[in-house]
């Protein structure tokens, strides 16, 4: 029972962190960059492994969160090079993504990282690698998880204002004198840890689901940053439980699963949304005629 | 020190060898396209979404048959298309984050469908995790003949609609006034790129696919301005990037194809980022160079003049 408790919190967590980031992202019409940095921090966390030896935490996170960076950096650049944003985002991420694969591939018998690993974490077995914390058997990943929570939940409480003027007026931003650049590579980062964290209990594919499925059902529900902000969230720790329930029933992968339930809550935004849902919509247009 | 070179004589390397090459072929010229369309990450979405249609063509059939699995990735791809078209035009939601969503939702799907074919522990499910990387050794016979015959007829529409293609690629307003199906020619191309991910899914696979059709045009352009010219380079270098990917994959035993094919592609990229004849950055520093010493010439032949007075 503990155990359940336990892979149901990690992933809520993880969905928790990535719903606060991704709500940003789709914002900023960067949904596609948070893809590229969840795939490319793959071979920064092998590297770290291959150089520590380890799993221990900080210095995959470290080694990550550099490389994701190094993503947003290469995009930027090829892009002011004259190449066209999305495929520069494509060619970036997919050779880091395949470096990584090929480590993971070549170092498979001395590190127990594997490509089902990478591709869709091994959450079930989260509660069984604890560390000690004032005497209680704490999992790591969980703890790790809190903590890339409560950084990003500080960053983002700290610098609301700015993140939320960055994100819908840019020229505004710049008027005021607030300096976008930096605000756009701190958004970066935080994207960067949380996909790490993440990394081991969803892998790196599904940690694109979880930023931008429960922040675009948020989009389509209301019209505040604050509350879309808390309903993806919110929709983010709902799609975890149910998912786990799923995947408990279906006897398949957790991950997919918790991608899978917040798609459905998706649908059922995209349907029945007072404002944008698709079913309202038409007997609004409809209305009209009838009078 | 030879002995890899020892591949080339199995025949049946020689066949893989052949559809893998052919692979990249039409995927760099259909990617050309793509990239001139501003699409280049639908073939990523793509890629991603057919995950689900082969699991569902595989519980189905209950057979590893890349013709089921076309037809299922067939119609997953199109749906995901529709997908993020309809969310994209009907919705506040924006290209990317439409493009995100059906991608990551398309592969959420397609994994706990595979995990579910895993548990299940019914025959022959084995080596269907390879669809994610790509496996070209694992190709048998029949696989490269389909292979084959789908790039062929591939390339052979991009070189009967090449004119079409290139009209809309560039001007799809003048297109539609002259009166082409646009939105007709606009659907097959997305066809065609959906075609070419699931012929390359047990090559490369679905994670990776998407770099096939980017990097090889990215790089092209880097090269020339000519449509024509491009879309022949980008099929060389695709070419090359799969041979090479399989050639290294059949040498080294583990590993997965996929990634090898994106390495060297990505490597002709960078080749291209240094060295293209305008765009490259080469070019670029010795044309700053050129314009610093031209500069520095005239600013110093006054400076003597004035000197000599």
């Amino acid at each position: 029972m503990m155990s359940h408790i336990i892979i149901m919190a990690t992933g809520a967590l993880a969905a928790a962190v990535c719903a606060l980031l991704g709500c940003f992202l789709i914002l900023r019409r960067m949904a596609m960059i948070g893809d590229a940095i969840s795939h490319s921090v793959l071979p920064g966390i092998v590297i770290a492994f291959l150089l520590s030896g380890s799993r221990d935490s900080l210095l995959m996170m470290f080694g990550a969160s550099v490389i994701g960076l190094l993503t947003v950096f290469f995009i930027q650049m090829f892009r002011q090079g004259g190449v066209q944003s999305d495929a520069s985002i494509g060619v970036v991420f997919t050779s880091l993504f395949a470096v990584g694969v090929i480590l993971v591939s070549l170092y498979t018998r001395r590190i127990d990282l594997d490509l089902d690993c990478v591709l869709y974490g091994e959450i079930a077995y989260v509660p069984f690698q604890t560390i000690d914390l004032f005497g209680f058997g704490v999992p790591k990943a969980t703890f790790g998880l809190a903590l890339t929570f409560l950084v990003c939940a500080v960053v983002v409480g700290l610098f609301y204002k700015q993140f939320k003027i960055c994100s819908f007026d840019p020229a505004l931003a710049a008027a005021l004198g607030i300096p976008a650049a930096f605000f756009h590579y701190l958004l970066m980062g935080l994207v960067s840890l949380a996909t790490v964290s993440s990394f081991e209990s969803v892998g790196a594919i599904l940690v694109v689901g979880m930023l931008v499925v429960p922040a675009a059902a948020a989009y389509l529900l209301v019209e505040s940053l604050a509350k879309m902000i808390g309903l993806a969230m919110l929709l983010g720790v709902l799609s975890s439980v149910f998912g786990y329930g799923l995947a408990y029933v279906l006897d398949a992968s957790i991950a997919g699963s918790m991608i899978a339930v917040s798609g459905i809550f998706f649908l059922a935004a995209l349907m029945f949304s007072p404002a944008h849902g698709v079913l309202l919509r038409k007997r609004r247009l409809q209305r009209p005629a009838e009078g | 020190m030879f002995q890899w070179l020892e591949v080339f004589r199995d025949p049946n390397t020689q066949w893989i060898l052949a559809a893998c090459s052919l692979l990249g072929l039409s995927s760099g010229v259909l990617g050309s396209f793509a990239y001139l369309r501003k699409q280049s990450l639908m073939g990523d979405a793509l890629a991603h979404a057919a995950l689900p249609g082969v699991c569902i063509a595989f519980m189905l059939t209950g057979v590893k048959s890349i013709l089921y699995f076309l037809i299922g990735a067939g119609i997953a791809g199109v749906i995901a298309t529709f997908g993020i078209g309809y969310l994209t035009r009907n919705t506040r939601i924006k290209q990317d984050t439409a493009l995100g969503l059906v991608l990551s939702l398309f592969f959420g799907i397609g994994i706990v469908l595979l995990t579910r074919i895993q548990h299940s522990g019914s025959g022959n499910q084995s080596g269907l995790d390879k669809f994610l990387f790509g496996q070209a050794a694992s190709l048998v016979r029949s696989d490269v003949a389909v292979m084959i015959t789908m790039s062929a007829f591939l390339l052979a529409v991009c070189f009967m609609l090449f004119k079409e293609f290139k009209l809309i690629s560039f001007d799809p307003g003048f297109a539609r006034g002259i009166g082409y199906p646009v939105a007709l020619l606009e659907q097959l191309l997305m066809f065609l790129l959906v075609v070419a991910v699931v012929v390359g899914i047990q090559a490369v696979g679905v994670v990776l696919m998407a770099a096939l059709l980017i990097t090889p045009a990215v790089s092209a352009r880097y090269w020339t301005d000519r449509l024509g010219v491009m879309a022949v380079l980008s099929g060389i270098f695709g070419a090359f990037s799969g041979a090479a990917g399989t050639l290294l994959s059949t040498a080294a035993n583990h590993l997965p194809t996929g990634p090898l094919c994106v390495l060297a592609a990505t490597f002709l990229f960078i080749v291209s980022v240094l060295a293209g004849p305008k765009r490259g950055m080469l070019a670029k520093a010795r044309l700053r160079m050129a314009a610093r010493r031209e500069l520095g010439k005239k600013q110093s032949v006054p400076a003597a003049e004035g000197g000599g007075a």
